[in-house]
């Protein structure tokens, strides 16, 4: 049966699919049956321009005390240097969700504000003391922006189908972990404030635990995939709770193990909880089982209390969590949650205005405590908005994993967004004393490089799932309707052994 | 105190302005998402799901009562890939394990090319594709292209599919 002849009309306004086509030069079908997701990008992507662009004038008005034409031409920079992403989209994944990368660039843009804001007070107390300026941290901030932009942009052009992904599952799982033991190598590895996660390349140095996050949850995901009936079929049950077999689970286990192995020896807790909740998620929604969250329960209490008993730094960091404002803790241990929780309170409601604060009184106030900062010049309103943009990126991924149309692509988009809920929480809980504090950054807020880096990839993995999700099926191709090879694969058992 | 710095007043102004710019920035990515949710503000298109609890017998055309739409998409009710949803166009929809499927079920009783969905005058046709299990539709097995009703389950192994609005 050939396809019949019919044309059926454009569903909705096409002129945005002309653009897309003008932009991306892609037959125009494909794009007609379209709803103009992209033009409702660009609608908001120029409003996060102007958002950015207006912290950006409120703050010098508030320093200065008058506005000047460079501003603007900043902002137009920063907006060009997104809508590069936004063209991108236009062209590798017309179909994909408008909202998630508008509320990026916004996030970005206040991070980036932030963090100059940060600069400002820090050469005006060298300038009073007389000390030489020190250099910038928005300026590398910006560049690393650019970076990630360029990630962005490869990441939807080189994967082009996010299931072709799946088939390096082992490659990704083994990659992955050699990344999170490049730091330990001597020589390319070096320190920072006492956890050994970095390399140093020239100026810069980059956190390989990082990407080697979405390395391995792409091997979990593949992995799961195909052992998933076998995960949630074959099991026997343990104490009421139904585990799979060993063999199963196996590699999954080992990957996981070692992931966390090699970042407690690295003192890097905070993205051990990070791996852990990713894998415990991943396999709930693998396997269906309520019961994983038990497990993992269990599994956390136990970690939680042997890390608490061993490891002196998490010791410290607890006792600077319950005690914050006993005995000498405000001025030792807690000092930087202390002063961050004063900054909170300055806040107040509306904040104070931007740079009107004193947000440089907290130690690290541009990367672990850039929510202090933001909550002291914002206030209770500016954190809403910006915990509610968290909200809106994480449902929109885990939209695109409802609407994939494969388990690999599920299982993908649902450990991305997760994870980034995760981070959001353990970093603003951690800074709002709700829980110990972590060394983890704000995604796409804190200064450095790698997290930015990094999280542009997820979204870049995000984008290109619910574009495969929402595009109208292909056309059928000239390709026989049955490949030889395809049907000697499928099982023709009517009844299942397991 | 510096001369050039602004008035309180000013300051206040600026910073309120700037909070509402940001929810503003909120309220409109809100709206981005609920336009996609529910389409376009096309009030009747949204109030109309109708009530598709009996299943129409097939075979029977389409109540002439309303002008007949042609669905718009497909949606997986059960299994796992329950709560997929695939646009509609004008090409056809295959649907079983092969890889290049437009719907790829991973079900042990689906086939490599299992079945696939065909548009014609307006109307979406089902045609099993020589599956080992079979397609079923109103739980009669597809034999030949028969004509989805909205509504009506199209089971394919432990996958049903349906075609909405």
């Amino acid at each position: 049966m050939t396809r019949p002849p019919i044309p059926l009309p454009p569903l909705r306004r096409p002129r945005s699919a002309d653009l897309t086509a003008t932009f991306a030069g892609l037959p125009l079908p494909q794009g007609t049956n379209l709803p103009p997701y992209r033009r409702r990008e660009l609608v908001l992507l120029v409003f996060a321009g102007v958002l950015a662009t207006s912290a950006l004038a409120a703050l010098t008005f508030a320093d200065i005390g008058e506005l000047s034409l460079g501003i603007f031409s900043i902002g137009l920079g920063f907006f060009c240097l997104w809508a590069l992403a936004h063209l991108a989209v236009r062209r590798f994944a017309p179909a994909a969700d408008p909202v998630l990368l508008p509320v990026v660039v916004a996030l970005n843009g206040l991070g980036l504000v932030m963090i100059y804001r940060l600069d400002l007070a820090k050469s005006e107390a060298a300038k009073q003391a007389g000390r030489h300026i020190p250099p910038g941290a928005a300026q590398v901030q910006l560049v690393w922006t650019l970076l990630a932009v360029i990630v962005l942009v490869l990441v939807l052009a080189l994967v082009r189908d996010h299931r072709k992904l799946a088939r390096y599952a082992y490659t990704a799982g083994l990659v992955g972990i050699v990344g999170l033991l490049l730091p330990i190598v001597p020589g390319i590895g070096t320190s920072i404030n006492g956890a050994r996660l970095w390399l140093r390349v020239g100026p810069f140095s980059f956190q390989p635990s990082e990407v080697s996050k979405i390395i391995i949850l792409i091997f979990f995901a593949g992995y799961l995939e195909s052992k998933r009936d076998v995960l949630s079929l074959a099991s026997r049950s343990v104490l009421g709770v139904k585990l799979p077999r060993a063999r199963d689970l196996g590699p999954v286990l080992v990957a996981w193990l070692a992931s966390l192995g090699i970042l407690v020896v690295q003192n890097d807790l905070g993205s051990s909880l990070l791996f852990f909740g990713m894998f415990m998620v991943v396999l709930y929604v693998a396997t269906e089982r309520a019961s994983w969250f038990l497990v993992g329960f269990v599994l956390f209490m136990f970690g939680a209390v042997l890390a608490g008993t061993m490891f002196t730094h998490v010791q410290i960091r607890v006792d600077g969590w319950l005690h914050a404002f006993a005995g000498d803790n405000p001025s030792s241990t807690s000092y930087q949650l202390v002063q961050g929780l004063y900054g909170f309170a300055a806040g107040g409601m509306t904040g104070t205005g931007l740079g009107e604060g004193h947000p440089q009184k907290v130690p690290f106030a541009n990367t672990d405590f850039i929510m202090a900062s933001l909550g002291e010049e914002l206030g209770l309103t500016g954190v809403m908005a910006i915990l509610t943009m968290y909200a809106l990126i994480v449902l929109r991924g885990m939209r695109a994993a409802l609407g994939a149309k494969d388990t690999f692509g599920k299982l993908l988009a649902t450990g991305l967004s997760f994870t980034l809920a995760l981070q959001v929480f353990v970093q603003v809980g951690g800074v709002m004393r709700l829980i110990p504090l972590t060394g983890l950054t704000l995604p796409f807020v804190s200064y450095g490089g790698s997290s930015i880096v990094a999280n542009a990839a997820i979204i870049a993995l995000l984008l290109r799932v619910s574009d495969s999700s929402r595009r109208a099926p292909e056309p059928a191709s000239d390709a026989p309707l049955f490949d030889p090879g395809a049907v000697a694969d499928s099982p023709t058992q009517v009844v299942k052994t397991t | 105190m510096d001369p050039t710095e602004p008035s309180e007043l000013v300051l206040l102004i600026v910073k309120i302005g700037f909070l509402a710019l940001l929810w503003g920035f909120v309220l409109v990515a809100v709206r981005a998402v609920r336009l996609d949710m529910f389409g376009p503000t096309k009030r009747q298109q949204r109030r109309e799901p109708p009530p598709m609890s009996r299943p129409t017998p097939p075979r029977t055309p389409p109540q002439p009562a309303r002008k007949p739409q042609s669905p718009s998409k497909l949606v997986v009710t059960k299994g796992h890939l329950s709560g997929t949803t695939i646009p509609l166009g004008s090409s056809p929809v295959t649907i079983g394990r092969a890889q290049d499927s437009t719907l790829v079920l991973e079900d042990d009783f689906a086939s490599g090319r299992h079945a696939r969905l065909v548009p014609h005058d307006g109307q979406w046709f089902v045609e099993d594709l020589g599956s080992t299990n079979g397609t079923f539709l109103n739980r009669s097995k597809v034999t030949s292209p028969m004509p989805v009703p909205l509504g009506a389950p199209v089971r394919i192994g432990k996958t049903v599919l349906e075609l909405h609005r």
